[in-house]
């Protein structure tokens, strides 16, 4: 029976000292795995990726109610499984937002390796940085040093607020 | 005159040296802070001071492991304003170092290169 060894998995609000740790406790265990430094690296900026996505989603201008901060909690799952690591994390997202995010994770995903190249050079030339410090290059970065399609899902919670899962593999 | 900045390494921060008497700068380690903008902002404007009276040669050494995407923006800035000083009073060399075998720092460097003009030197070491 094939078996999928869950490295580690997280559920609740993404904060800079979570990322923190986890990234510490992951590069940790990769330390004593055999695998190539080129596939840990590959993982690490991966996960950087996928982590400070979930983090800069979270909008901290709103009051931690129970209600919010089960809003803002997100998944992260890394596992590996013959050799490939599959790195996972879900998020609630705006409906409105969803529909930008699913269109551009489309674009990537129609892209080949030559193709992504040229639309990370052009996006990182042309993008603005937000005063979060993100660059809008996250998700096109995943996507080149995967080097695989980018899986992923938006479960429709209710009329505003949708759940995206994305499935990011490595091998 | 610019002092000579010198910033330790952290967690998800490189180390920084860049001196203005030799006109050698050199970021080394990895960049991964959530936000890029505070840590990067330094680092610019110590090259505009340094802009002003810069040695006939300026090199810059890109010694990293690995960055985030928050910090290939500010990266880009950094080579901007290297740009503009290159097309005056100093003669800028980045040095792009990456590991063997890591692609991904390689073509990292090559996506500067395309939109930088500047003169790239690609090096591949055993280890950063």
């Amino acid at each position: 029976m094939e078996e999928e060894h869950v490295i580690l998995s997280f559920k609740g609000l993404v904060t800079a000292e979570l990322l923190a740790s986890v990234l510490q406790i992951m590069e940790t265990k990769m330390e004593s795995m055999d695998e190539s430094p080129k596939t840990k690296k590959k993982v690490f900026n991966v996960l950087v990726e996928c982590l400070q996505n979930l983090y800069h989603h979270v909008d901290d201008n709103t009051i931690n109610t129970q209600e919010s901060i089960e809003r803002k909690s997100a998944l992260v799952m890394i596992s590996k499984e013959n050799g490939v690591f599959t790195i996972r994390t879900g998020n609630y997202i705006d409906i409105a937002k969803a529909s930008d995010l699913k269109e551009r994770l489309q674009i990537i995903n129609s892209m080949d390796k030559e193709g992504l190249r040229e639309y990370y050079q052009t996006s990182l030339e042309l993008s603005m940085i937000s005063t979060k410090g993100t660059a809008g290059l996250g998700m096109i970065d995943i996507a080149r040093k995967s080097g695989n399609k980018l899986d992923f899902e938006f479960l429709t919670i209710n009329e505003e607020t949708s759940f995206f899962c994305l499935n990011v593999k490595i091998d | 005159m610019a002092e000579i900045l010198f910033l330790e390494a952290s967690a998800k921060t490189p180390s920084v040296s860049f001196d203005p008497i030799t006109g050698k700068l050199e970021l080394r380690g990895r960049s991964i802070p959530e936000n890029s903008i505070e840590f990067y902002k330094p680092l610019n404007d110590w090259i505009d001071q340094y802009a002003e009276t810069p040695k006939e040669s300026t090199t810059i050494d890109i010694k990293l492991e690995y960055f985030n995407t928050s910090s290939s923006k500010c990266l880009l800035d950094l080579f901007k304003k290297l740009e503009r000083l290159n097309g005056g009073t100093s003669a800028v060399h980045v040095n792009w170092y990456f590991e063997e075998d890591d692609e991904d720092m390689e073509e990292a460097g090559e996506d500067y290169q395309a939109i930088i003009k500047l003169p790239f030197k690609m090096i591949e070491v055993e280890e950063i």
